[in-house]
């Protein structure tokens, strides 16, 4: 009965869908063309959790890359533009991250990102010198959020070949205008959250972000926030381009309570503030609640009840949402304040997702030890080829003569590998590799290293808490399931549409593997004042001595003369005669 | 070093060396006894004290409510193994799972070189159940491992209830920083070497495994758990592992520390701690306490499933529930509190644990005798080596006085050849390698020929060419180089002794109280064994100092420092087992004692052996 319902009334939020862009692009086109949207994805996960995925997208047509400066900002940030400018930067993505997403209870995010901190960057082809550039802008980007991306210098930047494309328009594809680098070790707190915040039209005074409050957010499994810039086009036919600024934050929830019956989620609980307002200036505001899971409303219970229903396709899967549009005065009711409520059941199965990796450091001693890497393809029948990227620092040296490929026991040949090899101290190894992924299999990569001896300024302060060695990355193309959908002009949830989707049988996705930390050889900083007084000891008494004995020849001396004949030999010395 | 280019007073010391030598040399052994004995007065010791900042005192505060709830699923459990006839495999997935971890499953099998008599196994296959706690917010890179074994019949099943209310109450809480892995692993050690070769992907010992699925990054520290009573009296601290390797000090100052804030009484090798140091019977106690993690030590097995840990250095420890009828009672919701609080502590570990010491001795649990202080007792025993060695080397530089008849002399003075000082080397050394690969070898020609079991036939084997190793020809030389040269056993004992003291040095450095033993009873021998000494009396000497007795009397002496000392016949029986133990300790774990005994320091006896019926 009330499936039939809410097939009704989908039809209605078709209409109404449809007919949003048309409204909106009627009343941006005489303002200065920039456009603000805002929308927040709550999916009930099924380890129970609960993901909570903001995104915030300012487009704005116009051009950076014009001689003209660009003085005039409305909702697209200052510092960001000028970055842009300055720098010539075609695409920027950067992510803080603090936790490690776990695909096999959580299913796939909608934005992947490494624990610590990522960045990417396309130049334009108008760059010269790209490394002085990447630099620079490392650091001044790291004023802006607040992090430690000035960490970021050219032994742990790398420029994939194959990894990374660009995700908005352009064809330029020559790697050297792009940079890559991680940071894992990279904290991530309040004080990235606020730059990240200001960066927003309407800061947190209004509109969804009055949700973010930094006690709730940290409070969490997972916290994972990120800045894209990138080029796309404006309408289908691509005449104009324009810039996208999107912001997006990731967070999970953790709603284990130790009984078995059904857990309950709010608004109010997860970020202690219930919603009165969309932000004035965002042409859209919702918030989509995913309820693919139970179409029968047997397990989830949503309140308010629901107004519209929407369908999108994402990572491969079509999913249903409920939609909540805060721009209209009816979502917040009588009471003026909107908080959501859900209650559903959860199990504690582990998931298959199709493509899932994990690595770890074999091996025990300090001298030696070995990188596995494991990527199950979990797909019952196609086999789906994946790129993995690896970016090791050069203080483990990577023995690539022992690199072996296997899937299902058998040799597995890679059909491209771009490996770069690291030099000390000024860069680290870069190994790509294009890999087929046999159908239900696990394919393991295994690499021995050696780890170097640092010199003793290199140890970091605290030398014994270990190396971290940044996340592999495997970007894939996925077979998908359902059709999707291929054109990214047409108006669809923000989530859904940020990797461009070539065509309608597969989807991209990108999966990353836990850091690691791993031990280097240390010396006992502690004990130098010891070392130096037993080195000091044993040269100057043992050494000193032993060497003496060994190189001197001893004669029998002859009696002293007697006391006269001293005396005359001090007489005919003061005379300038030889001695007797 | 003045003393030395001077050639009168260098003659004089020399001369001083060699006169003296003999009672330097007694007066050397005594001090280094009396010097090891002396370690465990307490006012020669340091307390012990916290050198890790991370884990400094009393800053957490534990609230563990749930021992009772704990009990209770341990008698769960228990039903659930009788009922499975073994590790209750799906029961513990389930139970863990509804607890919020996330559970994975190892399979292991293995084939024993041997049956194992003492545990009654051969065919060995199991399965370990872990779960692991994922910290929020965490990105896998570290863990800590707390884990309990699922022992045969009545044992540990309160150990297992324990593991399981930890974890569903550390799951409530919100300060992790590292994953936590709950470990219940099956047949013991090997279940345990199984996880860890699983964990880390290496194979040493050619155990067959199944990969494990989930892993939490580079494991920091690990507590095994062994509890068989609701309510026990005391906890027992072990921390000697494979091969005498130890856990940092820290671990065993936070155990100490919790027990004194929460007052549990807490033992070290059974004993409790004493406050009559001044008194002879709480100095004996001290020394007993030590003199058993020594012999522990010096076995060189793991004394609890935290033994294996320490190869991949995690620091490990295992805490043992005593229930010995005394009044002072404490219950599980305690036994938690400790371990929270001790969790939690290690939780704050921004780095390893690396700031307190790796080789000590423990006279009792709030003291300790560190490397620096031990060492000097072995290095008086060294010392007898050295200064038997430069006698020897002086009597060989130096002429002996001219007698009329100078073509003998002559013949005297040439050196021996290589041949007559290597062939003995050669022979004992081969004999050694026969001890150590023939008795697994021929257990099964054995097992047909004579009416003894497995076991036994290795026992026995190894016995017998102990034995036969003391029969071989001894004066090989005078075959290949006529009759021996007063000089040959002098060069012979010159190697001998400078073998010995490397190799006695070399061991205690890895493994202080092994050499220490070994030296003990071996430097003796080195020093005085000569061709010229009544035979009869010095063969029976020799023998009852060889490496074979040493290991008799440490069991007698091992049982009578337990207070549960034992008849002659069951002292040989347990002897037996010992051996039979010690070479399942090495091809099941890589123990190290029974090769190196085998193939080092018995060649090494044998050529003193040698050198005794040189003619």
């Amino acid at each position: 009965m009330r499936w039939e319902e809410t097939v009704v009334e989908e039809a209605t939020a078709d209409k109404e869908d449809t007919s949003a862009p048309e409204t909106v692009v009627q009343s941006s086109v005489p303002q200065p063309k920039d456009d603000f949207q805002e929308e927040l994805v709550i999916r009930p996960l099924h380890s129970g959790d609960i993901y909570a995925s903001f995104q915030f997208r300012t487009l704005w047509e116009t051009d950076f890359m014009r001689g003209n400066k660009v003085s005039h900002y409305r909702l697209f940030p200052k510092s960001l533009g000028q970055v842009i400018s300055k720098f010539s930067v075609r695409e920027l993505h950067i992510s803080f991250t603090q936790g490690y997403w776990r695909t096999m209870q959580w299913g796939q995010p909608f934005l992947p990102s490494p624990p610590g901190a990522e960045l990417w960057v396309w130049f334009q082809d108008s760059v010269t010198d790209v490394d002085g550039t990447w630099k620079e802008l490392t650091n001044v980007l790291s004023g802006i959020f607040c992090a430690s991306l000035n960490f970021i210098d050219s032994t742990n930047t790398v420029q994939p070949s194959a990894s990374f494309k660009p995700l908005g328009i352009g064809n330029v594809t020559d790697h050297r205008f792009l940079r890559y680098a991680t940071l894992p070790r990279e904290i991530v707190c309040t004080e990235n959250l606020t730059p990240w915040k200001k960066l927003l039209p309407c800061g947190s005074k209004a509109g969804l972000a009055v949700l973010l409050k930094s006690e709730k957010l940290f409070h969490s499994s997972f916290h994972s926030q990120a800045v894209h810039i990138r080029p796309v086009c404006q309408d289908w036919q691509c005449k104009t381009t324009s810039w996208e600024l999107r912001q997006t934050l990731n967070v999970v929830f953790d709603l284990h309570t130790p009984g078995q019956g059904k857990l309950e989620w709010s608004l109010f609980k997860m970020f202690s503030r219930t919603l009165t307002e969309a932000c004035p200036l965002a042409s859209s505001s919702k918030i989509y609640i995913d309820i693919t899971d139970d179409p029968q409303g047997e397990q989830f219970e949503v309140s308010p009840a629901t107004h519209l229903l929407s369908q999108a396709m994402v990572l491969g899967d079509r999913r249903t949402f409920s939609v909540y549009d805060l721009t209209q005065q009816i979502t917040f009711g009588t009471v003026r304040s909107l908080n959501l409520l859900i209650r559903w059941k959860s199990s504690e199965d582990m998931l298959r997702p199709l493509l899932h990796a994990e690595r770890y450091v074999a091996g025990y001693g300090l001298q030696t030890g070995e990188i596995h890497t494991l990527m199950y393809n979990n797909h019952p029948y196609r086999s789906f080829p994946v790129l993995l990227l690896d970016s090791v620092p050069w203080y483990l040296r990577l023995y690539i003569h022992t690199l072996t490929v296997t899937s299902k026991g058998k040799d597995n040949k890679p059909s491209y590998i771009h490996y770069q090899p690291s030099k000390d101290r000024v860069r680290p190894h870069l190994l790509e590799m294009l890999v087929q992924l046999p159908p239900n299999s696990v394919t393991e990569v295994t690499v021995q290293f050696e780890r170097a001896l640092l010199k003793w300024t290199e140890y970091t302060p605290d030398p014994n808490h270990g190396f971290y060695v940044g996340s592999s990355v495997i970007s894939s193309l996925v077979p998908s399931i359902v059709a999707m959908d291929t054109n990214s002009t047409r108006e669809q949830p923000l989530f859904s549409s940020f990797f461009p989707c070539k065509e309608e049988s597969s989807y991209f996705m990108r999966v990353y593997t836990e850091p690691l930390l791993v031990n280097l050889p240390t010396p006992d900083f502690s004990m130098p004042y010891n070392v130096i007084c037993l080195t000091c000891t044993v040269v100057a008494v043992g050494y000193g001595s032993l060497y003496n004995l060994l190189t001197r020849s001893f004669q029998i001396e002859e009696p002293s003369p007697g006391l006269a004949k001293r005396i005359a030999n001090i007489i005919r010395k003061m005379r300038g005669v030889p001695p007797l | 070093m003045g003393l030395l280019s001077d050639p009168n007073r260098r003659r004089a010391l020399i001369s001083l060396l060699t006169r003296l030598n003999a009672p330097i040399c007694v007066v050397c052994y005594m001090a280094g006894v009396a010097w090891f004995m002396g370690l465990a007065f307490e006012p020669f010791t340091l307390r012990t004290y916290m050198s890790e900042n991370a884990m400094g005192s009393t800053m957490v505060e534990e609230r563990f409510p749930a021992g009772e709830r704990a009990l209770g699923t341990g008698r769960e459990f228990s039903a659930h193994k009788k009922k499975a006839g073994g590790m209750p495999v799906d029961w513990l997935v389930k139970t863990m799972q509804s607890r919020g971890l996330e559970v994975f499953t190892q399979r292991f099998s293995r084939r024993l070189p041997f049956p194992d008599e003492d545990k009654e196994r051969y065919m060995v296959k199991g399965t370990n159940v872990y779960g692991i706690l994922r910290a929020p917010r965490a990105p896998r890179t570290e863990a800590l491992v707390l884990s309990a074994p699922c022992s045969p019949g009545d044992d540990n099943n309160q150990a297992v209830g324990v593991l399981l209310g930890l974890a569903q109450y550390f799951r409530n809480q919100v300060f992790w920083a590292k994953d936590i892995i709950f470990l219940v692993n099956e047949h013991d050690l090997i279940g345990m070497q199984a996880w860890l070769e699983g964990y880390h992907h290496t194979n040493t010992t050619g155990m067959d495994w199944s990969p494990l699925q989930g892993r939490g990054g580079s494991i920091q520290a690990a507590l095994s758990l062994e509890l068989s009573s609701d309510v026990v009296t005391s906890l027992d601290l072990v921390l000697e592992g494979l091969n005498g390797q130890l856990p940092n000090l820290d671990l065993a100052n936070l155990f100490y520390a919790f027990c004194q804030k929460i007052g549990v009484l807490c033992t070290t090798q059974g004993k409790l701690q004493r406050n009559d140091w001044d008194s002879v019977s709480g100095y004996s106690h001290a020394v007993q306490t030590m003199m058993l993690m020594v012999m522990k030590q010096a076995s060189g097995r793991p004394w609890g499933d935290h033994g294996l840990f320490l190869r991949y250095h995690i620091e490990a420890a295992t805490i043992k529930g005593i229930n010995s009828f005394r009044q002072y009672k404490t219950d599980a919701t305690t036994i938690g509190r400790l371990l929270e609080g001790m969790y939690r502590k290690l939780n704050n570990l921004l780095e390893r644990l690396h700031q307190s010491y790796f080789f000590y001795l423990m006279p009792s649990l709030s003291h300790f005798v560190s490397i620096g202080y031990y060492m000097p007792a072995f290095g008086l025993l060294a010392l007898i080596l050295l200064l038997r060695a430069l006698d020897l080397w002086i009597q060989l530089a130096t002429p002996p006085p001219r007698t009329e008849d100078g073509v003998a002399d002559a013949e005297q003075m040439s050196s021996p050849g290589v041949l007559s000082v290597l062939t003995p080397l050669v022979i004992s050394h081969l004999t050694g390698v026969a001890l150590y690969t023939l008795p697994i070898h021929f257990q099964e020609i054995a097992v047909e020929h004579f009416p003894v079991s497995e076991t036994e036939a290795v026992v026995l084997t190894a016995i017998a060419v102990y034995t036969a190793g003391l029969a071989l020809p001894h004066n090989t030389h005078r075959l290949l180089t006529g009759r021996g040269t007063e000089n040959g056993w002098k060069v012979l004992k010159l190697v001998a002794v400078l073998y010995l003291a490397v190799l006695l040095g070399c061991t205690a450095l890895i493994n202080f109280s092994l050499g220490f033993i070994l030296a003990l009873t071996l430097v003796p021998v080195a020093a005085f064994v000569t061709p010229d000494v009544p035979k009869a009396l010095s063969a029976f000497i020799m023998v009852i100092l060889s490496p074979a007795c040493t290991l008799l009397f440490s069991v007698f002496l091992f049982q009578e420092l337990q207070e549960m000392p034992v008849s002659f016949l069951d002292g040989w029986m347990l002897y037996l087992s010992v051996i039979s133990q010690g070479i399942l300790d090495h091809a099941l774990y890589g123990s190290l004692v029974y090769p190196l005994v085998a193939l080092l320091v018995y060649p090494c006896w044998l050529l003193f052996w040698n050198i005794l019926f040189w003619k």
